[in-house]
């Protein structure tokens, strides 16, 4: 083996930095799920009837269902009596400042980096950070209050805004959606909640980092955002996983509603523990994220950079139903070792003159397999509908994989669609000239990679972009260019 | 005073072809030394494996640069030492501004020449001047590197990257093929500029024609994988009227280019 193949080896093979356990007192119930189970879950969390009856309905039908097997992915089968369905971080009342934050959660957030002082009160970043299951830490949100825009958690909107709540859950994904949203639909323990009212345009970025803790923890998070018309937000999303063998269940579900000339910008880091270099351990990251550009003139755009979990099964998309709406997927998927990515998104077109651009990036590096997965529709409809779509495969090394399928129906003759598709190997070649330039190879594939990914990246906001830089192990582009 | 590049008797392989079959070179510093040769000879190979490619592999024979093993060294030691290659045909880097790029380069020499980065505007400065010098568009400099260039743009990029980062030892390999004659004028403006009594080129190319405009010190016919003849510029204008058949008759004076320096 050639020295620049080794020292891309070393590079992709770099241990996860990110693993380790707080140790807090959690308040769990047994594992195994029924309906007393969710009866409790939803009695420990105050909710009223009518969530129940839901969650009860999504649970029963959930019963009638099997688990997607089409994806391109390998696990074995997923033991859902085994999983704890509740755990909540011991606390008698919600914080009411950053100070009444358990040392410990503290500590961890800042091995993580991130400070919440600093994520609030210097970066101006909101952060609603949800450890666990239970939000502990929302700020900003007197501000933010001011405005009229509502950002907390999940339970608590479901405490204090119930009809916003009631007439927007499951709207875009119903509990009978899949496998995997409709248990997430019985058993969701938290998320967050946003709501933008007319004509506001959010001040600051809204961020909430995820953090799967207490260990064999099914985290089932539900998110919901509604920009109302003429409103504006950009919603962070980012996450970290500390290191342990057993592999953990994360079936999130994440609506987004825009309606009239709203514009909704959801941006996600996904840095779960992707297991370890032999495949050991890992998360399985089941995510259902789909927003509605309901309104006419709406726009939801959904940037995304996939570098952790053992398995992704993940496809933000837009059904795009209000005239002249526009839907946009800019993803980055890594799979390293033996990490399997199956991602994309559907586009779907009901409006007149909508129109969606998707562009992916799959890095594939060690044993990884990453498959990019889309659907681009457009009903009878969609007169005028337009699609781009871009698929870029990166190969790095010779045991790994990437596949494409992408999808397209047309119903409606008007329809404009584009779909370009390359598939590239990071050559000796390339870390040659770079070499030869006096650039080391460990920099030569940052740099690769990055420029690799640029179209992505550009899309984050800067500060996101900077922490995705650094997850895709990359020093300086993109601060300069 | 030591000699820039001491080649002796470099015999490389690639798999297990042997491609050098025993090249003696020496290259002073301030001197052009012109390697000609027809297909197949080993010109390339020599190129690449000065610059520490991996795909050969030398099986016998020293490279000596500045007096140290050359050999031994990783490619990017060896660049950041100061050996240029000017490749036949430069890769593209998608996405990878030309300017970040260049920047990139410019401070691992220097960082590893124990010098502080370059400032941001004194770079750009500079950029700015060597483009200018090789008539180089300011919309290429900020392009990705060599995405969507020209063939003859690439060779002007390798030139520009060149000047910017003034090597000691340029290896320029077939960096007029393809190109046109106002190309090629840019292109020896270039080399001549950076033309002085610290620095050493080697020239590589398949016709005389360019040494028209970068006029060498010393011609070197590349046969076989080995040097088989060596003269002043005159011998280029040989070649050129009679063709390589004529030197490749003759018998192998392996001994020619070690005594004749």
């Amino acid at each position: 083996m050639s020295t620049s193949t080794k020292n891309i080896e070393e590079l992709v093979n770099r241990e996860y930095k990110y693993g380790f356990v707080t140790d807090i007192e959690t308040d769990s119930v047994p594992p195994g799920l029924n309906e007393d189970v969710i009866r409790l879950i939803s009695a420990k969390k105050q909710e009223p009837e009518w969530l129940l009856e839901w969650r009860l309905k999504a649970y029963r039908h959930w019963l009638t269902m099997t688990e997607p097997t089409w994806a391109n992915v390998h696990y074995p089968p997923i033991d859902y009596q085994g999983i704890i369905y509740y755990s909540a971080p011991k606390q008698k009342e919600g914080p009411k400042s950053l100070d009444e934050i358990d040392p410990e959660l503290r500590k961890t957030y800042e091995k993580l980096g991130i400070s919440l002082e600093e994520q609030g009160r210097l970066a101006g970043v909101a952060v609603d950070a949800v450890f666990d299951s239970v939000s502990v830490a929302t700020t900003f949100k007197k501000k933010l209050s001011e405005m009229g825009i509502l950002f907390s958690s999940f339970s608590e909107a479901v405490r204090e805004h119930p009809d916003l709540v009631r007439k927007y859950l499951g709207s875009v994904v119903p509990y009978s959606d899949n496998f995997f949203a409709t248990l997430n639909s019985a058993v969701f323990t938290d998320g967050s909640f946003v709501y933008v009212p007319k004509g506001v345009r959010c001040p600051m970025e809204l961020s909430t980092y995820f953090r799967i803790n207490a260990s064999a923890t099914g985290q089932f998070e539900r998110t919901l955002i509604v920009a109302d018309e003429g409103s504006y937000v950009s919603y962070l999303e980012g996450c970290t996983a500390p290191m342990r063998d057993e592999n953990q269940l994360h079936a999130a579900v994440v609506e987004l509603v825009a309606l009239d000339s709203a514009e909704i910008k959801y941006s996600t880091i996904q840095n779960w523990y992707p297991g370890d270099k032999n495949g050991k351990g890992g998360i399985y990251n089941f995510v259902t994220k789909r927003g509605k550009c309901a309104g006419v003139n709406s726009k939801i755009s959904w940037t995304q950079v996939e570098t952790g979990s053992a398995i992704t099964w993940k496809y933000p998309s837009c059904i795009l139903v209000g005239e002249n709406s526009v839907g946009e997927f800019y993803s980055v998927a890594l799979a390293n070792n033996y990490q399997q990515a199956d991602t994309g998104t559907k586009m779907i077109h009901i409006g007149r003159n909508t129109r969606s651009t998707i562009i992916s990036k799959g890095i594939s590096a060690g044993h990884g397999q990453n498959t990019y997965r889309g659907l681009v529709k457009v009903q009878k409809s969609a007169v005028d509908a337009r699609n781009f779509s871009q698929c870029d495969s990166l190969l790095i090394g010779d045991k790994c994989g990437a596949h494409t399928f992408p999808y397209i129906e047309v119903k409606n003759p008007t329809a404009q669609m584009e779909h370009e598709a390359t598939t590239s190997k990071i050559g000796e070649d390339q870390l040659f000239y770079c070499n030869q330039r006096g650039i080391s190879t460990e920099d030569a594939m940052t740099m690769i990679v990055n420029g690799f990914c640029r179209q992505v990246l550009r899309k984050l906001p800067m500060e996101f972009a900077v922490e995705a830089q650094k997850l895709l192990g990359i020093s300086l582009e993109g601060s300069v260019g | 005073m030591k000699p820039m590049l001491e080649i002796k008797n470099l015999h490389a392989k690639a798999g297990c072809v042997e491609i050098l079959k025993g090249i003696n070179l020496t290259l002073k510093a301030g001197e052009v030394h012109a390697i000609m040769g027809p297909n197949g000879s080993g010109k390339s190979t020599l190129s690449h494996v000065l610059a520490g490619r991996e795909t050969y592999v030398v099986s016998e024979g020293e490279v000596l640069y500045q007096g140290r093993n050359l050999l031994e060294m990783s490619p990017e030691e060896r660049a950041c030492e100061g050996v240029f290659l000017a490749f036949q045909y430069p890769v593209e880097i998608p996405g990878v501004n030309n300017t970040y790029f260049l920047k990139a380069a410019m401070n691992a020499i220097r960082k590893h020449r124990g010098q502080e980065e370059l400032d941001a505007m004194d770079f750009l400065a500079l950029v700015r001047q060597r483009a200018k010098l090789v008539q180089m568009d300011e919309s290429l400099i900020n392009r990705p590197v060599n995405e969507g260039f020209s063939g003859g743009e690439k060779k002007r990029n390798e030139i520009f990257q060149m000047t910017v980062l003034e090597p000691r030892l340029a290896i320029l390999d077939e960096t007029d093929s393809g190109l046109d004659i106002d190309a090629l004028k840019v292109v020896a403006n270039g080399v001549n500029t950076l033309r002085g009594p610290e620095r050493a080129f080697l020239v590589i190319t398949h016709y005389q024609r360019l040494l028209n405009y970068i006029v060498p010190d010393f011609v070197h016919v590349l046969s076989e994988g080995r040097i088989v003849r060596s003269g002043g510029k005159e011998l280029a204008l040989e070649l050129e009227a009679k063709g390589y058949g004529w030197i490749e008759k003759e018998p192998a004076p392996s001994r020619v280019a070690a005594e004749f320096v």
